[in-house]
């Protein structure tokens, strides 16, 4: 490069392919198919009752749905609102250095953005959610996600893209203020250790009790270290070849454990809810103060790909298997917020218990961060930003879809707490009778038989996620194999979840060395092994502490801390909308304001109104402090509530309650401050007409990309000028 | 029109083609590409490229430092 980056004459930039704008009568003809398809399925949804709907309905109406969103709503988003600019270089180009800036292949990079925004959640909430019928749930995941979670993603990414990669903590700061900025930080911290805290609580519900599972997941530890060696040492750079092994040994392992289980192995394997806890919080020490080739490089990997395989294999055992929704559209739980799994009416909870696959505001902390280092052109913001959270949502759908083909008596004796159950398939059986379920001790038997394992209250969405797809791909590749199929969907959530669980507590470590660091140097430093075992040791304490609250509470932690949780992962949503306002209104940008302004005001009215109920609310089954009262009021009269045995329990429950409590009001006050800080911004943004950005000034871009997943021939040929071009030019310019 | 019938002719069918699509993704994006990636730049620069070995130990000494997270 002869010029200098910030003197390059504007001229010197490739020429870009032109994307033709006018519609050819076969692409109308198609969307138009498009349209009618979808709106077919969505009549059939609405007007079928009580008769029997096949999930492919549902999976056609979102996919159609999808399809129309990303065509037409992203695309205006792309060009109208955000006007992105193929001639202006991104921080990959501009800043190339082989490490965290990379223009990286958009397909390839789509992948990696999928692979980080997507694990255990949209599976487990849509899972949960189905309690209020798959009506609802469909819903809200699919127009969820067009008009607010694909938007946000999209958003968030391109400024953070304009702005060389920040992150989201970073912008804040410098677009809010640092009042603002200083709320985001403990608010992203906060609520990633209770999204950590309650995705190892739906690990440990899963494998409690359950020597085949505690086996198989057990097992990824020594195959993760085995192809960390085989990397380091053996073969390096040999990653298919050694994920091959892994997975094959993974499959092994799930096999083994149908065998262990009935072996002498088996009790030993039989763990308690509080055992698992202990192994839980260790695995997660060591597993984050280990060198990264050894442990989570090598499961990422392993993850990663079972991620994209079981996808595949799940949407084409759909197809196959062609299954019948046995959940009613909607049930009476929806309007009388008395359901067992969780407390509260269809608003707000439903919208605060699905949200990854709806609306995740964890998404804007990879949004903001590693994916915008590696675009390649800023065109490829719609299809990696708004393309992934479709692909999210589509397994959100999917989970749903699963949940709803089990028969609803079983769903309602897996996940309705012990408390109620008693734990006893009797028990179970009298209960889910008594909510006018049919089911009968027969039926539960021959589930339980099928998948070798006891299924009464295995709460937090694992099993009957692993039960609603052992039953797909049972009937869609036939074999028998409900049990391999069971527990290879326990060991696929439970994989994800281990490696977010990794993951998060190394992100954590370095958030709060770099939060420390400011005021003692020393320990910023992130290779100084005092200061990052401290600090490790500090973040697997904090969702250690909150996983053991789950665990023991008598009342049932995934009832408990669900709402905690998704209503966490909302206001993160809310911070990161926050932003996007701000940004639009500095930018002068006040005609398309809407367009994160919509999805920020629904967002703020769900988790506000559902924090406030958490809160204030006086019925104790929704009110974290109404129920502490309950409790403190029976005790103080020295008697025993159930599902607490003794008085012990009973303070188990008043004080897990009133933390929840705390954590829940500090959470939302969090987010009131950015809000109002961010007010501020936008009325001198208002009357001003626009503020100055940190925005990077436009460079020239030099190199040429399609935009899409599919490249058009007007891309092609670009693509192929410029190669050429870059052939003849490489002698002159190196 | 030309390309289009060599490929029919004589280029890998359709199968092949979408295997040989299918290792590419995943040679790339399980960065195992990142190595011959490497290697061109070293010839196209003129410079004696590392050991595979080093390259990797390379690679994973500067994961060490990255902040990735997964989501839920």
């Amino acid at each position: 490069m002869s010029t200098s980056t910030t003197s390059r004459p504007p001229g010197d930039a490739a020429p870009q392919p032109r994307r033709a704008d006018r519609a050819t009568p076969r692409s109308i003809a198609v969307w138009v198919l498009v349209a009618l398809v979808g709106a077919t399925c969505w009549v059939v949804l609405a007007l079928s009752r009580g008769e029997s709907v096949s999930a492919l309905w549902i999976l056609f109406a979102a996919l159609s749905s999808y399809l129309i969103a990303y065509r037409f709503y992203a695309r205006f988003i792309a060009r109208r609102v955000l006007r992105l600019d193929d001639t202006r270089a991104t921080p990959a180009e501009r800043l190339e250095n082989g490490t965290d800036f990379e223009v990286t292949d958009r397909r390839v990079l789509f992948g990696h953005h999928f692979a980080a925004i997507a694990g255990a959640g949209p599976l487990v909430g849509p899972v949960l959610a189905a309690q209020m019928g798959y009506l609802p749930g469909t819903i809200w995941i699919v127009v969820g996600v067009i008009a607010a979670g694909a938007v946000q993603d999209m958003v968030v990414l391109f400024f953070s893209m304009r702005r060389d990669g920040k992150s989201l903590g970073q912008m804040v700061r410098e677009e809010i203020g640092v009042v603002g900025g200083t709320a985001a930080l403990i608010a992203v911290f906060a609520i990633m250790i209770i999204l950590l805290a309650v995705l190892a609580l739906v690990v440990v519900n899963a494998l409690a009790e359950s020597p085949w599972g505690v086996f198989s997941i057990g097992l990824t530890i020594p195959i993760a270290l085995l192809m960390g060696f085989y990397l380091r040492f053996w073969r390096p750079g040999k990653v298919l070849e050694v994920t091959g092994i892994g997975v094959v040994l993974l499959l092994a392992a799930i096999v083994g454990g149908g065998y262990v289980e009935n072996s002498a192995l088996g009790d030993t394997l039989t763990l308690s809810p509080e055992t698992l806890t202990i192994a839980l919080v260790l695995y997660g020490f060591v597993a984050s103060i280990l060198p990264v080739w050894m442990l989570l490089t090598p499961r990422d990997y392993l993850s990663t790909f079972m991620k994209i395989g079981v996808i595949l294999l799940l949407a084409v055992g759909l197809v196959l298997a062609r299954p019948v929704l046995e959940n009613q559209a909607v049930t009476e739980f929806a309007s009388s917020g008395e359901g067992p799994v969780f407390a509260g009416s269809l608003f707000p909870f439903l919208f605060i218990t699905i949200a990854c696959g709806a609306l995740s505001g964890f998404h804007a902390l990879i949004g903001s961060g590693t994916t915008p280092k590696m675009l390649a052109k800023e065109n490829q913001v719609r299809m990696i930003g708004y393309g992934g959270m479709l692909m999210e949502s589509f397994v959100a759908i999917s989970a749903l879809i699963a949940a709803s083909v089990i028969d609803q008596g079983l769903y309602f004796a897996i996940n309705s707490p012990a408390a109620a159950t008693g734990g006893t398939i009797q028990g179970a059986t009298d209960f889910v009778n008594g909510l006018g379920f049919t089911l009968t001790p027969e039926t539960l038997q021959a589930a339980t038989a099928a998948v070798e394992e006891d299924l009464v209250s295995r709460t937090g969405g694992a099993p009957t996620l692993a039960l609603g797809i052992s039953q797909i791909f049972t009937s869609a590749f036939g074999g028998g194999l409900a049990a391999f199929w069971y527990h290879f969907a326990i060991m696929f959530e439970a994989l994800f979840i281990l490696t977010a669980v990794d993951a998060g507590t190394r992100v954590g470590r370095f958030m709060l060395q770099d939060t420390v660091g400011n005021v003692w140097k020393r320990f910023g430093d992130t290779s100084w092994k005092p200061a990052s075992w401290t600090a490790s040791a500090v973040v697997v304490a904090c969702w250690g502490y909150m996983l053991y609250v789950g665990v023991t509470d008598p009342l049932g932690g995934i009832n408990q801390l669900f709402p905690l949780f998704g209503i966490a992962n909302q206001l993160l949503a809310a911070i990161a909308l926050t932003l996007c306002v701000t940004l639009f209104l500095k930018h002068g940008w006040l005609k398309w304001v809407w367009v994160p302004g919509i999805p920020l005001v629904w967002d703020l009215v769900v988790t506000m109104t559902a924090s406030y109920q958490k809160v204030f609310s006086d019925n104790p089954l929704i009110g974290y402090f109404a129920q502490a009262d309950r409790y403190r009021a029976a005790r103080d009269a020295g008697e025993v509530l159930a599902p607490a045995t003794d008085a012990s329990q009973m303070d188990t429950v008043i004080f897990n309650s009133t933390v929840n409590g705390v954590l829940q009001a500090s959470f939302a006050l969090l987010v009131l401050v950015i809000l109002a800080n961010a007010v501020l911004i936008w009325v001198r943004a208002i009357s001003r007409g626009s503020l100055p950005t940190t925005e990077v000034p436009a460079q020239p871009s030099q190199l040429v990309a399609p935009a899409d997943f599919i490249a058009t021939a007007e891309e092609k040929d670009a693509v192929r000028a410029w190669d050429e071009r870059q052939r003849d030019g490489v002698g002159s310019r190196r | 029109m030309s390309a289009a019938s060599a490929r029919t002719t004589t280029g890998p069918g359709p199968v092949r083609r979408a295997l040989a699509g299918v290792r590419w993704y995943a040679r790339e994006l399980s960065g195992e590409a990142k190595w011959d990636d490497y290697l061109a730049r070293c010839s196209r620069e003129g410079t004696e490229p590392m050991t595979r070995r080093a390259f990797e130990r390379h690679r994973d000494h500067l994961r060490e430092g990255a902040t990735q997270g997964r989501c839920c």
